[in-house]
């Protein structure tokens, strides 16, 4: 046989902390998979809240004179938490902390992750974040009403709603948050660079890990221009420094306040803000990957260049920062160069979307829930970039800054598309995280309500945008330049939203009876080639792999190999149980 | 120009070294325990935080419509009446770089396995840090009391003297006692023999050994570089 039988194991075994009581085992729990659901509940949890305040303005806006539910302060602090609860404390903790946790330790065939400790204080201090985030709601004048983008002089002004405590809250929960995510964050990175099985290779990494890789040590390098701004934003509000206030009246006074650099924050913010998108991306266009390639039961086209794509994404993620700010006032040079750059990632990602439709191509696709939602996702991505294209460049993107344009854009390309990947990552490895299956019938009524949805919602937004409505309004009252079909349309948009809200009761539902009464899960349902299907238990247990690790001997992606005995070749079976002619043909990546 | 013969890359050998390092199974940094790579990710991070600060303070002291206050004069301390400019930083500056010498003498008595010298020097690197830590106390006692130096202003002129200079010091002042705290605890455990027996820590849970006094190393060398990047931006500028 013609492999190269991999090194011998260059770490000694480490001895985990085996949990004995039902605190130590479930509670404070050290176990990567534990803290992973922890970590996804409450992520999922705090997400539910988003996604109600959401619905709350969509109901004024749709129908501004038969609701009063909402007054114009409530408007700015339900987008304010809207904004930051689903971008920060739902999408990032979810896919690093929720499928980073449970996947990194078991895809590189890793007993758990390097520093189990330090890990679950993460989750814990990301708990505190949570609900300090929560407790700005309780708080006189309510939740900050700055915007999630939180910019200076309003943010901390009197005036803004929750200029209060609130503002106050939301960064010390910001704070938290970045301090409890560096804990996780390093530990997944040194899990991936130095916690690997015999025989896996950086490049025989399932593509899930590449993505939730790279997005980890962009969230270590952009979390700390947020971590230096929201410092000194708190630091202006509360001690009454100047970093970014300019000398201002306010109410007819003449503050305190003088010569700081409002855009100074902007540049700060977005520094963190674009790598973001792409801390949010990342790891969705690696689960995507997986989901396509198990269940198309095809290898995934061009495995080299989507991790170089990832590599180059973030990368570029960096020096793309300033195209938010195009309309303020910084240099116009500053407009030119950022504007190419942004437009040059977009190369690295439309190579990914041809692999992802290439991998698709004669491949064997099984219209399984999973895939579903992945192809929801190559659709719904593509659709949000192609207007991401229109709104980096800069004359383009100059009178379509701040309508409802923008907001359709980026829910299209980080709001629906990884969703779409969160909702298939779920159906795809709850059997492995439960044991058992999702119902089959819910899991598509909840796919095409939310697909169809999603489009219904976003689509005409896209219009709403073109007539100049702008974002951020409470209503819009007689304004002449907005003709009668746009309320028609909101009023449309929102009646969709409330359903596809309501339809995800469906997918609780689903998860939790499938918790308990669902059909039990055969092992590897979807017959999947990667490590954490060929753990000896499913789910898997405290360890992971039992006695002894498991040796890789190929990629994640050996399907349908010509000679093999099966149409997938699990990355650690030994070349001699391959069969045949196939043994070699699978070892080649 | 040297030919390339067919199977051989016409990569230099340190080249060579890295792409096998990193295209291998199980460890892309040969060698290298996890403590020291998780550090050295985590001072990559850190050195985002510090620059962001840096750069945030010649942000505003660009942007600041008023005078930037005479550093050289406000850091004076006066020796039987005359002033001597930037005497405190100097020595400030000079026990950090000490102790950084102490450090490193440390980490090799560790991995000579000499467990009373290791103590010892990093009971001293300890003392030179809270040394530090001290006469910054000092500092900022004088700055606040005698000088009338306050975070949303001071007597001299801009604001944003005194709001970056308390908060870039303190940040950093933050980060040396907390280096202080663990070299304590680290000299403990080493005086008490725990990285030879193999004592479970109380942090990871896991034995450690004496790669701890290295990887604790690290960080008290990073915290004594950013501290000469403070030094020159805000001293000296």
């Amino acid at each position: 046989m013609a492999y190269v039988a991999p090194a011998p194991a260059e770490v000694e075994e480490v001895e985990l902390y085996h949990a004995k009581s039902f605190i130590t085992k479930y509670v404070f729990s050290q176990d990567a998979k534990v803290i992973a659901i922890q970590y996804s509940f409450t992520a999922i949890a705090i997400g539910v809240v988003g996604l109600v305040l959401s619905s709350m303005m969509r109901l004024q806006l749709g129908f501004p004179d038969s609701f009063s539910i909402i007054d114009p302060a409530d408007y700015y602090q339900f987008i304010t938490m809207h904004g930051m609860i689903m971008v920060i404390y739902l999408l990032t903790a979810l896919f690093l902390g929720g499928f980073g946790n449970y996947l990194i330790p078991l895809m590189v065939g890793a007993r758990d992750m390097v520093f189990p400790y330090v890990n679950m204080i993460s989750y814990w201090v990301y708990l505190l974040a949570v609900l300090i985030l929560v407790a700005s709601f309780f708080v006189e004048g309510g939740p900050t009403g700055a915007g999630w983008t939180l910019y200076p002089p309003q943010a901390i002004l009197e005036g803004t709603p929750g200029s209060g405590g609130g503002i106050i809250l939301m960064l010390v929960s910001l704070i938290f948050f970045i301090i409890g995510f560096t804990m996780g964050g390093l530990n997944y990175v040194v899990t991936v660079l130095q916690g690997r099985t015999r025989g896996m290779t950086l490049m025989r990494m399932p593509l899930t890990i590449w993505g939730i890789f790279i997005a980890t040590i962009l969230a270590l390098l952009a979390f700390p221009a947020l971590f230096v701004g929201g410092v000194m934003l708190l630091l202006d509000r509360v001690l009454e420094t100047s970093f970014f206030m300019p000398a201002i009246i306010s109410m007819g006074e003449q503050l305190e306040y003088g010569g700081g650099s409002p855009i100074l924050f902007q540049h700060l913010f977005w520094f963190f803000g674009h790598p973001e998108v792409y801390i949010v991306g990342l790891p969705a266009f690696g689960i995507v990957s997986d989901l396509i390639s198990v269940h198309a039961r095809r290898h995934i086209f061009g495995y080299r260049m989507m991790v170089w794509a990832l590599v180059a994404i973030g990368g570029i993620s960096f020096i793309v920062w300033a195209h938010h700010m195009y309309v303020s006032g910084m240099n116009p040079w500053f407009g030119f160069f950022f504007a190419t750059t942004t437009l040059i990632i977009a190369i690295p990602t439309a190579l990914k979307v041809y692999n992802w439709v290439l991998t698709l191509w004669k491949a064997n696709i099984r219209f399984t829930i999973p895939m579903l939602f992945a192809l929801g996702f190559i659709v719904t991505f593509v659709n949000g970039g192609i207007t991401g294209l229109f709104l980096g460049n800069t004359a383009i993107d100059v009178p379509l800054s701040d309508t409802m344009f923008v907001v359709a854009h980026f829910h299209m390309v980080m709001g629906v598309a990884p969703l779409m990947v969160i909702f298939g990552a779920i159906y795809h490895w709850f059997p492995l995280m439960s044991g058992r299956m999702l119902d089959e019938t819910l899991g598509r009524i909840h796919f095409w309500v939310t697909f169809i949805g999603a489009y219904s919602i976003f689509l005409p937004l896209h219009y709403i945008g073109f007539q100049g409505v702008p974002r951020r309004y409470f209503e819009m009252g007689e304004t002449n330049f907005i003709p009668p079909s746009v309320q028609d349309l909101n009023a449309f948009v929102t009646v969709v939203a409330v359903m596809v809200g309501f339809a995800q009761i469906l997918f609780f539902y689903n998860l939790f009876k499938s918790m308990s009464s669902g059909e039990i899960a055969e092992k590897n349902p979807w017959k999947a080639a990667s490590l954490e299907w060929q753990t000896p238990e499913q789910p898997p247990a405290h360890g992971n792999f039992g006695d002894e690790l498991p040796v890789v001997y190929r990629w994640a992606y050996a399907y349908g190999v010509p000679g093999a005995k099966d149409d997938f070749v699990p990355q650690d079976m030994h070349p001699d149980e391959v069969g045949g002619e196939g043994a070699h043909e699978a070892s080649k990546e | 120009m040297s030919q390339v013969q067919p199977g051989e890359t016409a990569l230099p050998e340190g080249m060579k070294g890295i792409v096998s390092d990193w295209s291998s199974d199980q460890r892309a940094f040969k060698g290298v325990p996890w403590g020291k790579a998780m550090m050295w990710v985590f001072l990559l991070s850190d050195t985002f935080i510090f620059s962001c600060f840096l750069l945030s303070y010649m942000t505003v002291r660009m942007t600041t419509t008023v005078a930037w206050p005479p550093v050289s004069e406000i850091f004076a301390l006066s020796f039987g009446g005359e002033p001597i400019p930037l005497i405190l930083i100097a020595i400030m500056t000079f026990i950090l770089i000490s102790s950084s010498g102490t450090m490193a003498m440390a980490v090799r008595f560790g991995y000579q396995r000499n467990r009373k010298a290791t103590a010892i020097l990093l009971v001293v690197t300890a003392i030179f840090g809270a040394s530090f830590v001290g006469m910054q106390a000092f500092e900022w006692t004088k700055l606040i009391l005698e000088e009338g130096v306050r975070p949303w202003g001071n007597p001299f002129g801009a604001a944003q003297f005194g709001s970056v200079f308390f908060m870039i010091t303190g940040f950093h002042g933050f980060h040396v006692s907390v280096g202080v705290i663990f070299l304590l605890i680290v000299a403990r455990k080493v005086i008490r023999g725990d990285y030879d027996k193999g004592t479970k820590g109380f942090f990871t849970s896991r034995p450690g050994n004496y790669e701890i006094v290295e990887t604790m190393g690290l960080y008290w060398h990073f915290v004594d570089l950013v501290w000469i990047f403070i030094f020159a931006f805000f001293y000296l500028w």
